[in-house]
């Protein structure tokens, strides 16, 4: 089998009037399953951009992405949708919660577009809101949850329809440290325990520790990709 | 199916988080619509009497009327000269066989005395087929026969009108009254039939022998003459063939001329009612049609807000395309949404519109007519008017980039 996420010289370009900026200057990775990938990056370095185009929220200008083994291409704007109901779990940093809707409906969200029946849904969404520790709140209103509350449900969400890859963007962004830990601790246990393979766009360096890689952007191309055996302080975290 | 339940769940709780504007955008299609269904009812009611009307006139009825006389080259109007006379009316009925029954007429104003009560009315010289043709029942007493009209025998038929003005609760079978001062004895009284088309009271009148109104009250100028005769043909599909035959033999009787005028007319009551119907009806479809624009106008309402909704929400709709929602599902919960919008107006419109039917008719008395097919085509309509306004700002909200969408403040 080969690997879960591979990229071939990656371009894009936004054409704004008659200025072009070149986001991604030919950008060549490839992910493999069960992995938890830190992207870094100064603003403007492209992270953003690439994390678009792996959630199929974005297409390359030029280049290859294919994910197990599977090009977005030539798909419809429907199929796309389809791929990242699916195969995607997005975490971003303001949470993107639905207000006025409670943590289990939020949750149940992707559920609804993959025409799961009613009861199910219920049953499913539960299982991820427990999953990130929020029992007792399937009722509440996002006003009524703390920052880190918030971005659990987040990951519920993300994590509901069992997708391939979840993919956070910035999400400890809007965190205080200590809760931005307790994000990363249900990161690691989900990587650890589940597989589940996370990349996580962030620009702080000690929040990228947890992830045992790490791939540094610059101006479009990818300047630095460590990989470690273990992550060192993450693990010591968890365990203390 | 379970997408359509959730969209409709979803549109649901949208339209409830935002109570007031709902409600406010809703009321442009309440007022069309009970404006609709108002105006309808009127209109139908209107055209339902007419019709009531002209059944209470009697079916496929001709009159004949005398008059334009030419003396010395100057014409007269119609009904100036009674040019008809009684073997004129005997002759239609013998010779023409569409006709069923015929009742010539000889009417005027006068006076009648009963003790010291007194009612200046018209009087009806006629036979008694008269209450055939007019489809009129009596409520007490007896109509006038055969026997009577031979004898010239000095009695009358009072119309309700008459009866409650002279005698008011008194019986009035069997009492004299006095028609310029010659007494008469009541034999009957009809039955109310109400207003005629053009707003007289059909009930304020007298009928008498026809015999009897020529020698004793009217017949002094014109001896033996009628004004009017009215012909009932034998069934809807006779009385063109009748009017044509009964102007052929007046034509014949009274010597005219192929080059000359008649000196009668024939008139088709059903064709002026129908067209009176006709009238009423266009009526009520112009009032509907008036209505129906303030419903269009409430349609932009629900526009205006699905395009400010679809703003506003811009975020929401990027959160849900980026969990995977298609743009079918974005459309159609902005379409759902509005077709919310517009049938519960609609339904709450139609309530309103039939309460103000029954105020409307309670207040001016005017006759209001439901029908389910005008209730049913209002709900229609507004549906209608949902999905047509919705459609452009659902449409909007399909479209809209995820990324772009998912980056709105």
């Amino acid at each position: 089998m080969g690997p879960l996420i591979e990229v071939k010289d990656l371009v894009k370009i936004y054409g704004m009037g008659e200025v072009e900026v070149q986001a991604l200057r030919g950008i060549s990775l490839s992910i493999e399953q069960g992995e938890f990938v830190a992207i870094m990056g100064a603003s403007g370095s492209g992270k953003s951009t690439f994390m678009n185009i792996l959630g199929f929220l974005d297409r390359p200008t030029r280049g290859q992405y294919l994910l197990e083994g599977m090009s977005g291409e030539r798909l419809s704007k429907d199929e796309l949708a389809e791929i990242r109901n699916r195969k995607i779990g997005f975490i971003f940093q303001g949470f993107n919660l639905l207000s006025r809707t409670s943590t289990l409906e939020n949750v149940e969200l992707p559920l609804i577009y993959s025409h799961v029946p009613s009861s199910k849904r219920k049953e499913m969404a539960k299982r991820a809101v427990s999953a990130v520790g929020l029992e007792g709140r399937e009722h509440h209103f996002p006003n009524q949850l703390s920052g880190g509350q918030q971005q659990r449900v987040a990951i519920a969400r993300a994590l509901v329809n069992e997708p391939a890859i979840l993919l956070a963007d910035e999400p400890t962004g809007n965190l205080d440290s200590k809760t931005s830990e307790e994000i990363m601790a249900i990161f690691q246990r989900l990587n650890r325990d589940l597989g589940i393979t996370i990349i996580m766009v962030t620009h702080e360096a000690d929040i990228a520790s947890y992830a045992r890689r790490r791939i540094h952007f610059k101006d479009g191309l990818v300047i630095l990709d460590q990989k470690e055996g273990a992550p060192l302080k993450g693990r010591e975290r968890i365990e203390a | 199916m379970t997408t359509l339940l959730a969209s409709l769940w979803i549109a649901l709780r949208a339209l409830r988080v935002n109570k007031m504007r709902s409600a406010l955008t809703m009321l442009g299609i309440i007022i069309g619509v009970a404006a609709v269904i108002t105006m309808i009812a009127v209109g139908s009611g209107a055209k339902a009497r007419i019709a009531e009307q002209i059944a209470s006139m009697g079916s496929n009825l001709l009159i004949v009327l005398s008059g334009s006389a030419t003396s010395g080259g100057m014409r007269f109007g119609t009904g100036t000269v009674p040019t008809l006379t009684v073997e004129d009316a005997k002759a239609i009925l013998n010779e023409i066989p569409a006709v069923r029954y015929v009742a010539p007429n000889l009417s005027g104003v006068a006076q009648i005395v009963y003790g010291n009560q007194n009612w200046s009315t018209i009087v009806n010289g006629t036979f008694p087929e008269i209450l055939e043709i007019r489809e009129w029942r009596l409520a007490s007493g007896r109509p006038f026969t055969q026997q009577d009209l031979d004898g010239a025998a000095k009695v009358c038929i009072l119309g309700k009108t008459v009866a409650e003005n002279l005698f008011g609760a008194i019986d009035p079978v069997g009492q004299i009254v006095r028609i310029k001062k010659i007494p008469f004895t009541v034999i009957g009284v009809l039955s109310p039939k109400g207003q005629s088309t053009w707003g007289q009271d059909q009930d304020d009148t007298i009928f008498v022998p026809l015999s009897t109104a020529q020698k004793k009250l009217f017949g002094t100028a014109f001896p033996g003459m009628v004004r009017t005769i009215t012909v009932q043909a034998k069934g809807p599909e006779y009385v063109e063939e009748a009017e044509r035959q009964i102007t052929e033999l007046l034509r014949q009787r009274h010597r005219i001329q192929p080059s000359q005028d008649n000196d009668f007319s024939v008139r088709n009551l059903t064709e002026v009612m129908s067209s009176a119907e006709q009238s009423a009806e266009t009526m009520s479809y112009l009032l509907g049609a008036i209505a129906s624009i303030s419903l269009i106008v409430g349609g932009i309402g629900i526009m205006n807000i699905m395009l400010v909704s679809v703003t506003e929400r811009t975020r929401e709709i990027g959160i849900r395309m980026a969990v995977g929602a298609k743009s079918r599902d974005i459309l159609l919960q902005f379409l759902i949404e509005s077709l919310v919008l517009s049938t519960m107006g609609g339904t709450i419109g139609i309530l309103l519109g039939m309460a103000g039917t029954f105020v409307l008719s309670a207040l001016t008395q005017w006759p209001t007519l439901f029908s389910v097919k005008a209730i049913l085509l209002a709900f229609l309509f507004s549906g209608c008017v949902g999905v047509f306004f919705g459609f452009y700002p659902a449409r909007k909200a399909a479209l809209l980039n995820p990324i772009e969408a998912l980056r709105y403040e």
